[in-house]
C-alpha cells in the first residue's frame, strides 16, 4: 500500500474550513438552482439562449428540468392566460420547497401589452414572486443576472426558515 | 381646427378617434366579366335561391338563404371542385341589424379560384354544421361557438375551442369589453382561491404608466430594496459581493496584475 505523508504545516495548511450550516446549506442551495421549464411565449426564446452555450446557465447549477418535482426555480417565461393560470398555481404547489420563482419580461409581470380580457394580470396575481424581471423580451444576460441576485439573496436567508408566507400563500 | 386635448396622461388616454375615418368602398364587379364564376353561378342558380352575388377583389360572392347552407357546399365541393374552406366564421352586426353574418371562405386548386358563401341569421338562430362536407369546419364552427355563442346543429362535440369551458360570456362580440366583464376580472381569482379571495389580491392593476417607489409591496427600486411591505428608505441597499467574504476554497480570485493579455491568437 503506498504510504503518503502530506505536511498540513508547510503545505496548504489544514484541510478544513470553518462555516456556519446555514452557510453551507445556502452556499449549496443557491449554487443548485434547478430551474422548471416554463416557456409560455417569446421570453421562452431568451430563457433558452441562457441555458445554452453562449450564456451558460449550467455555470451557475442552474440546470432545467422538465418535471416540477425535481425543480426548486421557476421562471416563468411568457404571457398568462386565465386558462393556463390553474395550471401554474398547481406546478407551483408540485415543487418542493425550499422554491423561488422569477417573473421573466413584461407579460408575467403586469401583463404587459396584453392589457385584455384573456391576460393575467402579472403572475403575482396567483403565485409568490421573488424577482421580477422588466423588458420585452428580457436579453439573456438580464436572466442570468436575475439568477445571480436570486443567489445572492439566497444566501443570505437562514437555511432552515419554513418559507415565508408571501402574498397568496 | 383640432379639438382640444389635455396634455396631461396622454397615454392613459386612447389617443386615436374613428371621427373621421370612412371605410373606402371596395371595386363590385358583375358576375358575368369572368367566366368560370359565371357558370359556377349559373350552376348554383339552378339548386338554390342566391339573393345576391358579386365579384369583389376577384372572388365570387353568393349571398344565399340560411337553410341552404349543405346542399350548397355538398355542391361546390363535389360538382364545382371547390375542395378546400380555409376559413369559416361570424361577424357581429347586432348593434346594426340584430344579425349576425356568417361566412365560408373556399378555394379551388384546380381552379385557382376563390369563392366566398354568405348568409345573414338572427342573433337566437342555430346554423346548419358542414363538418360532415368540410373537416377544417369541425373546429372553425368551435371557435364561431366559442366566441359568438352561435350554435352549429349536428356538429358531433360542439364545445368551446379558446377560452376555458366555464367562461362566462362571448368575447367577439362587440358588446364584449375589452378588459372583459366582471366574471372575465375575477375568473383565475375565482378559480383558484375562490370568491371570498378577492379583497386580498384587489382588482386588477392595468395602469401600467404608475411608479410608486415608496409602495414596497407593488415596487422595489434596483439597489434600494427594502423588504415585502416594509418602509421605503432612500439608502443604496448593500446587497455585497457575489462571492462569500474571502472567497470560495479550492478557488482563487483573479488579478489583473497576474494577468496576461495576448495580442494575437496562439
Amino acid at each position: 500500500m503506498a504510504q503518503h505523508k502530506v505536511n498540513y504545516l508547510q503545505d496548504a495548511g489544514l484541510p478544513v474550513a470553518l462555516t456556519t450550516v446555514d452557510k453551507l446549506v445556502q452556499w449549496g442551495r443557491s449554487n443548485s438552482l434547478w430551474a422548471l421549464t416554463y416557456g409560455l411565449a417569446c421570453c421562452a426564446i431568451e430563457m433558452m439562449a441562457s441555458g445554452a452555450s453562449r450564456y451558460d446557465f449550467d455555470r451557475f447549477g442552474t440546470i432545467f428540468r422538465a418535471s416540477p418535482r425535481q425543480a426548486d426555480l421557476m421562471v416563468v417565461a411568457g404571457t398568462l392566460t386565465k386558462k393556463h393560470a390553474e395550471f401554474i398555481k398547481r406546478l407551483y404547489d408540485q415543487m418542493t420547497e425550499p422554491k423561488w420563482v422569477i417573473s421573466m419580461g413584461s407579460c408575467a409581470n403586469t401583463g404587459g401589452m396584453f392589457n385584455t380580457y384573456a391576460t393575467v394580470q402579472g403572475v403575482d396575481r396567483v403565485i409568490p414572486v421573488d424577482i421580477y424581471l422588466p423588458g420585452c423580451a428580457p436579453r439573456p444576460e438580464t436572466l442570468q443576472y436575475a439568477v445571480m441576485m436570486l443567489q445572492k439573496q439566497i444566501r443570505r436567508e437562514s437555511a432552515f426558515q419554513k418559507l415565508k408566507p408571501k402574498r397568496l400563500v | 381646427m383640432r379639438a382640444y386635448q389635455d396634455r396631461k396622461n396622454l397615454q392613459k388616454k386612447a389617443y386615436y378617434s374613428d371621427r373621421f375615418f370612412k371605410a373606402p368602398p371596395v371595386p363590385r364587379k358583375d358576375v358575368s366579366t369572368d367566366e368560370i364564376f359565371a357558370n359556377d353561378l349559373k350552376h348554383l342558380k339552378s339548386l338554390v335561391k342566391i339573393k345576391d352575388s358579386y365579384i369583389e377583389l376577384d372572388q365570387l360572392v353568393v349571398i344565399i338563404e340560411p337553410k341552404d347552407i349543405c346542399k350548397v357546399m355538398l355542391s361546390l365541393k363535389q360538382e364545382l371542385e371547390y375542395d378546400f374552406l380555409s376559413e369559416l366564421s361570424a361577424t357581429d352586426f347586432l348593434a346594426k341589424s340584430n344579425q349576425f353574418e356568417i361566412f365560408y371562405q373556399l378555394l379551388s386548386m384546380s381552379k385557382r379560384k376563390r369563392l366566398r358563401v354568405k348568409y345573414m341569421i338572427s342573433q337566437d338562430q342555430a346554423i346548419d354544421s358542414i363538418m360532415h362536407i368540410f373537416k377544417s369546419a369541425d373546429w372553425a364552427e368551435r371557435e364561431m361557438f366559442d366566441m359568438f355563442g352561435i350554435v352549429a346543429n349536428n356538429h358531433t362535440y360542439l364545445k368551446r375551442l379558446l377560452m376555458p369551458e366555464d367562461w362566462v360570456g362571448y368575447p367577439l362580440l362587440k358588446s364584449y369589453p375589452l378588459e372583459g366583464d366582471e366574471a372575465a376580472k375575477w375568473y383565475e381569482v375565482d378559480k383558484i382561491f375562490g370568491k371570498e379571495y378577492r379583497d386580498i389580491i384587489g382588482p386588477e392593476m392595468r395602469d401600467s404608466a404608475t411608479i410608486n417607489i415608496k409602495d414596497t409591496k407593488n415596487f422595489a427600486r434596483v439597489k434600494h430594496e427594502v423588504p415585502y411591505g416594509e418602509k421605503y428608505s432612500g439608502k443604496p441597499t448593500d446587497f455585497g459581493n457575489y462571492q462569500e467574504d474571502g472567497g470560495v476554497p479550492l478557488i482563487s480570485k483573479f488579478k489583473k496584475e497576474n494577468s496576461k493579455e495576448l495580442n494575437s491568437r496562439k
